[in-house]
C-alpha cells in the first residue's frame, strides 16, 4: 500500500490529530491509543485535510520552510501513515 | 512507604471511569471485585466534572467510560460531551446492553470518539449462557448501527475455555460486523475470572491452537481490520508489564470514587485508596501513599531487585503476586525466575484436570446475589 500522486490524500475519520497542552506536540489519538509525533510528521499531516495531493503538499512545505528536496521523506512518512490507516486516498 | 521517591513521576495519560457497578449481564470472568455490592454508591455528575477536568489538566487524554455498564448512567450523554470540551478522546465501553440508535446518535452529537462493544460467542446459545442474559442478537443489531454512525469499532471477545473452539467464527463475526479492531482478550484471571478459573482457564493445546487461527487470520484482514491480543500470561515466561509501570500511566476511579493505580488494586492490602471526594486528582496521583507505594524499583524483592529486566515488566502484576503469594511486593509467579513459579503451574494443572475430566463445575455468575457472599 503507497500513496498514489494524482489521489486527493485524506486524515482518517476513524482518528484524531490533536495538539496536546501538557505534552507540548501533536498527538493521533485513535481506540485505547496514541502515538506522539514529532513536529515534522505533524506539520506534514495537518496538511492531510483532503484538499491536497502528494505533491502540493510537498510544494508547501519547501515554501514554509524554504528548504528544497523534501519529497522522498515526505512520500516515505505518509507511506507509513497509510498503512498505519491514519491517512487514506479516495 | 514503598518506594516514595517522587522524582520521576509521570502525568496520567488513561483515565478510566468507572461510572457503574450496575450490569445486566453476569459475565462469570468480570473483573470488577467480588464484593462490589459492598460500593452501591456512586460520584454525582458534578462529582465526575470535577474529575475529568482535574485528570484531563494533568495530561490525561484517553478516556474509558466503563463500569459496569456505563450505560446505566443517566447523565453519560452530559459527561460524553463534557469531556469532548476538554480534549479528551473518549471510549464508551459497553456490553450493548440498552444502546439504541438513538442513543447512538445523541453519544455521537455529544462528542463521542469510539464504542467498543463485547460480544460473549459467536453463537446466541453460549453468548446468552455467558452473559447470563439474552443478549446476542441485540448485540449483533448495536455492532451495525456503530459503524451506520461512523464509529470506529472495537469488537471485544474475553477468551476463555468455553469459547476459544470458537475462535474462527469469532473472527469471521467480526470481519462480518465491520469491526475496524477485534480484541482477542485472553481471560485475566482476578476478581470473578481467578473465582472460576478451573473451568475458565484453557488448556495450553488449546491456546497455541487458537492463536495459531488468529495469526493467520490476521494477516488476511491486514490494513482492514487490526486484531489486538492480550497474552494469557498464564502460558508466559515473563510477566506482564502490568499498566505500563504502577502510577506511572493509569487511573482508575471507582463508582464510588476511589482512585485506584489498577481496577483490581482494591484487592491489595493496606493501601487506603483515596477516594476523589476527599481529595483532588493532583494530590491523589501526586502524594497518596496508594500511588506512590509500587513506584520505582526500591520496593522489590529478589529476584525483581538484581534482575536486568526489572524496567521492561517492574515486576510483573502487584495484585497476581498477592493472589498467589500473599506477598504484594513479590515477583508476579509468572515469571520462571520466581520461587513460586510452581504455583502457577499447579492452577494450570488443576484447570486441566478438570477440563479433561467427565466433571462439570458450575460457573459462578457475576450478580449482587453472589456478591454479597464475599
Amino acid at each position: 500500500m503507497t500513496i498514489t500522486p494524482d489521489q486527493l490524500i485524506q486524515f482518517s475519520p476513524l482518528h484524531r490529530l490533536q495538539w496536546e497542552e501538557a505534552q507540548q506536540k501533536y498527538v493521533i489519538l485513535y481506540p485505547e491509543g496514541m502515538v506522539e509525533l514529532n513536529q515534522s510528521s505533524a506539520e506534514i499531516l495537518k496538511l492531510c485535510d483532503g484538499s491536497r495531493l502528494l505533491a502540493q503538499i510537498v510544494a508547501e512545505l519547501e515554501e514554509k520552510f524554504a528548504t528544497s528536496g523534501l519529497t522522498n521523506d515526505i512520500t516515505n512518512f505518509l507511506n507509513v501513515a497509510l498503512q498505519n490507516g491514519w491517512i487514506r486516498q479516495a | 512507604m514503598a518506594g516514595s521517591d517522587k522524582l520521576n513521576i509521570t502525568p496520567p495519560r488513561w483515565l478510566l471511569a468507572e461510572l457503574s457497578y450496575k450490569c445486566p449481564l453476569q459475565c462469570p470472568y468480570c473483573s470488577n471485585p467480588l464484593d462490589y455490592a459492598k460500593y452501591p454508591n456512586e460520584l454525582s455528575t458534578e462529582d465526575w466534572k470535577r474529575v475529568l477536568s482535574q485528570a484531563r489538566k494533568m495530561g490525561a487524554v484517553q478516556l474509558g467510560f466503563s463500569g459496569g455498564e456505563p450505560l446505566t448512567r443517566q447523565d453519560l450523554t452530559e459527561l460524553v460531551g463534557y469531556a469532548r470540551e476538554l480534549g479528551y478522546y473518549s471510549n464508551l465501553i459497553t456490553s450493548g446492553y440498552g444502546l439504541t440508535e438513538e442513543k447512538i446518535v445523541e453519544l455521537k452529537q455529544a462528542g463521542l470518539d469510539h464504542i467498543q462493544i463485547s460480544i460473549q460467542a459467536s453463537t446466541q446459545e453460549l453468548n446468552d449462557h455467558i452473559a447470563g442474559t439474552a443478549t446476542y442478537q441485540h448485540k449483533q443489531d448495536v455492532a451495525k448501527l456503530i459503524k451506520k454512525h461512523g464509529y470506529p469499532m472495537v469488537l471485544c471477545v474475553v477468551i476463555h475455555r468455553e469459547n476459544i473452539h470458537q475462535m474462527p467464527q469469532i473472527l469471521e463475526m467480526a470481519e462480518n460486523l465491520g469491526a475496524d479492531y477485534l480484541e482477542l482478550a485472553n481471560t485475566q484471571y482476578y476478581g470473578w475470572a481467578h473465582l472460576n478459573r478451573d473451568a475458565l482457564l484453557p488448556t495450553l493445546e488449546q491456546f497455541q491452537e487458537a492463536e495459531k487461527i488468529a495469526q493467520a487470520y490476521k494477516e488476511k484482514v491486514a490494513g482492514k481490520m487490526k486484531i489486538y491480543y492480550v497474552v494469557p500470561d498464564y502460558y508466559e515466561d515473563r510477566p506482564k508489564a502490568c499498566m505500563n509501570g504502577w502510577g506511572t500511566t493509569f487511573l482508575t476511579i471507582a463508582p464510588d470514587g476511589t482512585a485506584l493505580p489498577c481496577h483490581s488494586a482494591r484487592e491489595l492490602p493496606g493501601l487506603d485508596c483515596p477516594n476523589v471526594k476527599d481529595f483532588s486528582i493532583a494530590e491523589i496521583w501526586n502524594e497518596s501513599k496508594t500511588f506512590n507505594f509500587f513506584r520505582g524499583t526500591e520496593w522489590m524483592q529478589e529476584p525483581c531487585r538484581s534482575c536486568d529486566e526489572k524496567l521492561k515488566d517492574f515486576g510483573g502484576c502487584r495484585c497476581q503476586a498477592f493472589l498467589f503469594n500473599g506477598d504484594m511486593y513479590s515477583t508476579d509467579p509468572v515469571c520462571s525466575k520466581s520461587p513460586e513459579r510452581h504455583r502457577i503451574d499447579a492452577a494450570i494443572n488443576s484447570a486441566r484436570e478438570l477440563a479433561l475430566s467427565d466433571r462439570e463445575k458450575p460457573l459462578i455468575f457475576r450478580n449482587s446475589k453472589n456478591s454479597k457472599q464475599f
